[in-house]
C-alpha cells in the first residue's frame, strides 16, 4: 500500500480519481503500443505516414477514450451493460445486411472516416453483459440449469452472428471469453466437462460431414485446417502465410536481424505483414530476445488485470476485469499460435500491435473499464454513490 | 442486486480460487508459446535463416558481348549494336492493361506486339514484359520523357547482332537468332545464359559452328529480390567475359566484289590461297539479308526466299553438288598420267564421237578435233581423248585421283551443310546400286559427268592443288582474339612434277591460246597471267522430243534445264597465288558465262580492288570499263553500295 492509496482510502471524487488509475498499467499499454508502432513504420520500409502515424493517432484517441472511461464511475457502466450489449447486436445485424465484403466475409460497416467492426466491439460488451447478469443472479444460483442457459444464450447469440459473417476466430473467441466468465462466475465444472465433450463431438461431426451437402465449415475454413495440419502441401496457395511466417520467425534467430532488417517483412514475402502477422516481423527483427520479452509484457498486462481484480470485492467489477483479461489474453494466445503454426489461420489480430482501428479502440475501452474498476474499488457499486466525477 | 456481505465475501473467495486456476491455465499457454518460440527461434534458426535467403537472394545472368567477326583485314563483318526496348512492371504498373492502351498512345506499338503484352500482362508471372523491342532512340527518349504518367514503364538497352556487310556474308557467316526449344533440346547441359530472355545464339553459318568462342561465358549478379520477382537492390556482381573476335580469311573488298560481279546468277564463287588454303571469298548467289533473320524475319520476306527459284538460301558454294563436267578432265588426264597409262605425248584420234560396248559417246565438237595431244585435249576440251584414255587408266585410278586433289570429300570448314560430294569408283557402285561397274560409267565420268559430283569448294580445292602440288586444306578462321590460328604446310602430293607441268602447261593455253576455250578470258598482264579451264556441265540430256521439234541449242530450253557454266583458274601462273572457281547453275558454257567472271574475280584477288584495265586485252576495255562503272561496290569500310565512279 502506497502512501498514496493510505491518504484517499474514501471515495475519490472529480480529478483525484487520476492518482487511483493504474499509471503502470497506463505505461505497460503506451510500451507494447510503441513496440506496435516501430514495427509498422519497419514494414512500411521506413514510412511513417503510411501506418505508424495513424495508428499513434488512433492509440492517443484510445488513450484519451480509455480516462474517459475510468473517470465514469463503474455502477454506471454496470447499468449500460445492457445497452451496449442490446446496440452490439443491433450492429452485428445491421453488418450482416449491409456490411461491407472484405476478405471473403462481412465484416465492416462503412461510416466515411470510421470503418466500425462490430464483431469487435461484441467481445467486451459480452463481457459487460454477462458480469451484469451474475452480479444480479444469486450466487447460489448460479449453478442452476435454468440460470445457466441465459448466459449461454447470451453467448451462443452474438457468436451465431459474427459464425454468420464468417468469422471464424471472433466466433471462437466470443465462445471462450464468455466461458471464461462463467467459469470464474462459479458455475459448475460439469457443465464445462459436458459441453467440452459436446464440442469435442461437434469437433468431429465437422470433419465427418466434410465433403456432403450438410458440411459445416465453408470450404476456405476446411484448407484452412488441412493447411494448418500439413502447410507443406500446398505451399504457394492456402499455406504460403503459415510457412512464410514460420521462416520469419525462425530466422530472426537468438537476437533477430536488427531493425528495419527483416527480410522477409521488408520484401513483402509476409502477407498480412502489418496486420495480424506483424509479430513475425518483430520476431525477425528482434530475435527471440525481443519476442519473448513482449510476451513477457503482454502477460504482465493481464497480471495488472488480475490482481486489479482481486483487490476488488464488487462481483460486477471483479467478472468485468477478469473477463476483459481474459479476452485480451485470447487475441494473444490465438494470434501467437496461429502466426507460430500452433493453430489454423483465422484472423485474429495482435492487440495494440496490429494496424486497426477498431481493435484499438475497444481494446483501449476495455482498459477503460479495467482503469475505472480500479479507481472506483472503495465505492459501493450497487448503491451508485460516488459522482461520475 | 445487494448482497449480505457474508454473500459477497463467499462470492469474491470463489472468484479468487476460480480466477487462480484460470491464472494458472494461461500460464501453462504461455508457457507452451515461449517454447514454441524458442523452438522456431533458437533451435530451428539456421533452418529458417537459409529459407529466408532463399526467399531474399536470386541469381541474374549478364549476357556477355557476343565475340565480334572481322575480314582478314579487320573490317567488320558481325557486330553488336544497342538495342532498345520498352518493359513494362506488372507491379508498378497496377492496372497493366491501361498502361500499355496509353503507351500505345504514345508510341508505334505494332498490333501484334500489343497483343502478346497483354496476353503476358494477364498472366502472372513476375518477370518484366517485353512490350516493344528495336525502338528507335526517339522512341525511347519518348517513354523516358512520360515515365510518371506510365507507372512500371522503363526503358531498358541490350545487345543485338548486327551485320553491316549484310549480303556479302550471309552465307558464310550466317546468323543468330533467339534461342529456340529446339535448340535447348539438342544440348545435354544447357548453359543457363541460354534461358535469358532474347539470348541470340548461331543458327547457321560461321556463328554456329564457332558459337563456343563467340558466346563468352556469363556474369553474375545476386540480387535482393521481392516478392513478385522485382529487384530491390544488387549485392554484388561480377561481370562476364565477353566472347572471342573471330578474324576470317575472307577479304571483304574481294568478296563484295566477287557479290557484285556476278549479280543476281544462281552462282558460287571461291577464292583460294593456293599456298596456304586460305579462303578469300566464298560466295552463294543470290544472296539474303541476315539481318532479317536476326529481327525475326516476316512470313512475307521468309516466302519470298523460299519460292525464289534461284534458291538464295542455299549455300551452293560448299552446299551445292554440281557435275564437274569438262573442269574434271586434269584429274582423267592426271590419273592416267601417273598410272602411266599414257605419255604427255600420247595421241588419240577424235573423230567426234568414241564407241565402246555398243554405245556411241559423242564430242561436244560433232565434227571431231581429228588427231589430238593431251595439251590439246585440255586446251580445246576433246572429249574422246578422255574417253579413251580413261579407259587405260580405270575408275579407280581416277577416283583415287579426284580424292587426292580433294573431291569426295568433306572439307571441315565452321560452315554448314557441306557436302561430301560424289567420287564414284567401283565398290561404290556395287555398294550404292548393287550393280556392277559399266564401261559407259567411266567414260561419262572421265569427263566429270555422270555420277561425279562436286562442289565449287572441292574445285577449288582441286584447282589449288593443281597449281601447287600440295595437299592444300581450305581453312577459314585467320585469327581468334588476334592470335593466328597456326597453319601447318600443307604436304607434298607426290605427283610426277613432269605430270603435273604438263597438265599446267594445257591449262595456261586454255586461258592463252588462240584455240583455247578461255581465250575470250585471258589476261595480258604479264605478271598476272592465268591457267584454266572451263566446264559446261550437262544437267540432262536434250530429248528426242526436243530434237524433233528443232530445241538444239542450249538457249531454247527452259532456264532450270540449262547446263551448268564451270570455270576454274588459278594465277599467276608461273607462281600461283590464287585459285578461283565460278559456277554458273544453267548458265550454258563455261567459256561464256563463268570465264569472264573468275577472271575478273581473280583479278581483284590479286590487285587488292577494282581490277586495273591494263590487264584486259585493248579491245575489252572499254566494255569492262563501262562494266565496272555500272557495278554497285560496298565501301571497303562498310556500308550500303554505291556505283563506283572510276
Amino acid at each position: 500500500m502506497s502512501f498514496l492509496e493510505y491518504r484517499v482510502k474514501t471515495v475519490p471524487a472529480g480529478l483525484a480519481k487520476a492518482l487511483h488509475l493504474n499509471w503502470a498499467l497506463v505505461i505497460l499499454l503506451t510500451a507494447v503500443a510503441s513496440v506496435g508502432f516501430l514495427m509498422l513504420y519497419s514494414v512500411a520500409g521506413g514510412d511513417l505516414s503510411k501506418w505508424a502515424e495513424p495508428q499513434m493517432k488512433r492509440f492517443a484517441a484510445g488513450m484519451v477514450i480509455m480516462f474517459f472511461v475510468a473517470f465514469v464511475p463503474i455502477w454506471f457502466w454496470r447499468n449500460m451493460a445492457g445497452v451496449a450489449y442490446g446496440v452490439s447486436i443491433i450492429l452485428l445485424l445491421v453488418v450482416e445486411f449491409f456490411g461491407k465484403v472484405g476478405m471473403g466475409a462481412q465484416r465492416w460497416i462503412d461510416l466515411g472516416p470510421i470503418v466500425l467492426q462490430p464483431s469487435e466491439m461484441m467481445k467486451f460488451t459480452l463481457v459487460m453483459m454477462l458480469a451484469a447478469y451474475y452480479d444480479w443472479l444469486d450466487v447460489r444460483k448460479t449453478s442452476r440449469p435454468l440460470y445457466v442457459v441465459i448466459p449461454v444464450i447470451i453467448i451462443v447469440l452474438p457468436t451465431i452472428l459474427v459464425l454468420m459473417q464468417p468469422n471464424l476466430g471472433t466466433a471462437l473467441m466470443l465462445l471462450l471469453g464468455g466461458a471464461a466468465v462463467m467459469f470464474m462466475a462459479g458455475v459448475s465444472f460439469w457443465y464445462f466437462l459436458v459441453v467440452g465433450a459436446i464440442g469435442a463431438g461437434a469437433i468431429a461431426s465437422v470433419f465427418l460431414t466434410r465433403g456432403t451437402p450438410w458440411q459445416l465449415l465453408h470450404d476456405y475454413q476446411y484448407r484452412r485446417i488441412d493447411t494448418f495440419l500439413d502447410p507443406t502441401a500446398d505451399p504457394l496457395g492456402a499455406g504460403y502465410n503459415i510457412i512464410q511466417a514460420k521462416i520469419a520467425l525462425g530466422s530472426g534467430g537468438w537476437t533477430g536481424r536488427g531493425f528495419m532488417q527483416g527480410t522477409q517483412s521488408r520484401l513483402n514475402f509476409l502477407p498480412e505483414k502489418h496486420t495480424d502477422f506483424i509479430f513475425t516481423t518483430l520476431a525477425e527483427e528482434f530475435g527471440f530476445v525481443g519476442a519473448f520479452s513482449l510476451l513477457m509484457l503482454y502477460a504482465l498486462i493481464i497480471f495488472f488485470c488480475f490482481v486489479t481484480a482481486l483487490q476488488n470485492k464488487d462481483r460486477f467489477s471483479q467478472l468485468l476485469v477478469l473477463g476483459i483479461g481474459a479476452n485480451f489474453f485470447l487475441y494473444l494466445a490465438v494470434n501467437l499460435s496461429m502466426v507460430m503454426g500452433l493453430a489454423p489461420v483465422v484472423g485474429v489480430p495482435m492487440p495494440l500491435l496490429s494496424w486497426g482501428g477498431t481493435v484499438m479502440i475497444t481494446v483501449m475501452v476495455g482498459f477503460g473499464l479495467v482503469q475505472s474498476v480500479r479507481v472506483h474499488r472503495y465505492s459501493e457499486v450497487t448503491s451508485g454513490r460516488g459522482g461520475i466525477l | 442486486m445487494r448482497r449480505s456481505s457474508r454473500d459477497t465475501e463467499d462470492s469474491a473467495r470463489a472468484i479468487t480460487r476460480r480466477s487462480l486456476l484460470l491464472g494458472g491455465a494461461m500460464t501453462a499457454m504461455v508457457a507452451v508459446l515461449g517454447t514454441r518460440m524458442r523452438y522456431l527461434q533458437v533451435e530451428k534458426a539456421d533452418e529458417f535463416r537459409l529459407l529466408a535467403e532463399d526467399n531474399r537472394v536470386s541469381i541474374r545472368l549478364i549476357p556477355p558481348a557476343r565475340g565480334l567477326i572481322y575480314d582478314r583485314n579487320g573490317k567488320l563483318i558481325a557486330g553488336n549494336e544497342q538495342n532498345y526496348r520498352v518493359v513494362i512492371s506488372r507491379e508498378d504498373a497496377g492496372d497493366a492493361e491501361d498502361v500499355l492502351h496509353r503507351l500505345a498512345g504514345i508510341i508505334p506499338i505494332s498490333p501484334e506486339d500489343m497483343e502478346r503484352a497483354l496476353k503476358e500482362a494477364r498472366k502472372r508471372s513476375p518477370l518484366p514484359i517485353i512490350v516493344a523491342d528495336r525502338l528507335p532512340w526517339e522512341d525511347v527518349s519518348t517513354v523516358a520523357l512520360n515515365a510518371p504518367a506510365l507507372p512500371g514503364v522503363s526503358p531498358e538497352v541490350g545487345l543485338s547482332r548486327v551485320y553491316p556487310r549484310d549480303t556479302d556474308f550471309a552465307h558464310v557467316v550466317g546468323y543468330v537468332g533467339p534461342v529456340s526449344d529446339r535448340d535447348l533440346e539438342k544440348l545435354e547441359t544447357p548453359d543457363p545464359l541460354l534461358q535469358t530472355p532474347k539470348f541470340q545464339i548461331g543458327k547457321i553459318g560461321t556463328e554456329l559452328w564457332m558459337e563456343d568462342t563467340l558466346r563468352g561465358s556469363a556474369g553474375h549478379r545476386r540480387v535482393e529480390v521481392n516478392v513478385t520477382g522485382r529487384v530491390m537492390r544488387e549485392l554484388d556482381r561480377e561481370e562476364g567475359i565477353a566472347g572471342g573476335n573471330i578474324r576470317l580469311t575472307i577479304d571483304a573488298v574481294v568478296q563484295n566484289y566477287a557479290q557484285a560481279r556476278i549479280g543476281q546468277e544462281s552462282a558460287a564463287i571461291v577464292v583460294m590461297d593456293v599456298t596456304n588454303g586460305d579462303l578469300i571469298a566464298c560466295i552463294s548467289s543470290p544472296s539474303f539479308d541476315p539481318n532479317l533473320f536476326v529481327r525475326g524475319i516476316s512470313h512475307k520476306d521468309y516466302n519470298t526466299l523460299t519460292e525464289n527459284d534461284h534458291r538464295p538460301l542455299a549455300n551452293k558454294a560448299v552446299q551445292g553438288a554440281y557435275p564437274p563436267g569438262s573442269t574434271f578432265k586434269m584429274v582423267t588426264a592426271l590419273a592416267a598420267l601417273e598410272a602411266g597409262a599414257i605419255t604427255s605425248s600420247t595421241s588419240v584420234r577424235c573423230p567426234g564421237y568414241y564407241e565402246v560396248g555398243g554405245r556411241r559417246f559423242a564430242c561436244w565438237k560433232g565434227g571431231g578435233h581429228g588427231t589430238v595431244d593431251l595439251a590439246r585435249s585440255l586446251t580445246e576440251s576433246c572429249d574422246v581423248f578422255y574417253y579413251d584414255i580413261s579407259l587405260k587408266a580405270g575408275i579407280d585410278n581416277i577416283a583415287a585421283m579426284g580424292r587426292r586433289l580433294g573431291m569426295g570429300m568433306r572439307h571441315d570448314l565452321p560452315m554448314s551443310a557441306i557436302t561430301d560430294g560424289l567420287m564414284p569408283d567401283k565398290a561404290w557402285k556395287q555398294d550404292r546400286y548393287k550393280q556392277d561397274w559399266r564401261i559407259g560409267d567411266t567414260v561419262n565420268a572421265s569427263i566429270g559427268q555422270g555420277y561425279v559430283l562436286t562442289s565449287p569448294l572441292q574445285l577449288a580445292v582441286m584447282t589449288a592443288r593443281l597449281a601447287s602440288g600440295r595437299a592444300v586444306v581450305p581453312r577459314l578462321i585467320h585469327m581468334v582474339n588476334d592470335e593466328p590460328v597456326p597453319v601447318a604446310e600443307a604436304a607434298d602430293l607426290g605427283l610426277n612434277p613432269d605430270h603435273l607441268a604438263a597438265v599446267r602447261s594445257g591449262m595456261f593455253d586454255v586461258a592463252n591460246s588462240q584455240r583455247g576455250t578461255g581465250y575470250g578470258s585471258r589476261i595480258v598482264d604479264a605478271s598476272m597471267r592465268m591457267a584454266g579451264k572451263s566446264g559446261t556441265s550437262q544437267v540432262r540430256n536434250i530429248s528426242a522430243a526436243e530434237r524433233a521439234r528443232g530445241v538444239t541449242k542450249n538457249d531454247q530450253l527452259p532456264w532450270n534445264r540449262r547446263d551448268h557454266a564451270l570455270y576454274v583458274c588459278y594465277a599467276p601462273y608461273d607462281k600461283p597465288k590464287y585459285a578461283v572457281v565460278v559456277v554458273v547453275e544453267h548458265g550454258g558454257g563455261g567459256s561464256l558465262a563463268a570465264a569472264p567472271v573468275a577472271r575478273d574475280v581473280l583479278l581483284c584477288a590479286l590487285t587488292g580492288g577494282i581490277p586495273p584495265l591494263s590487264a584486259y586485252p585493248a579491245a575489252q576495255r572499254n566494255r569492262i570499263e563501262t562494266m565496272h562503272r555500272e557495278l554497285p561496290l560496298r565501301p571497303p569500310e562498310g556500308g550500303p553500295p554505291v556505283l563506283t565512279r572510276a
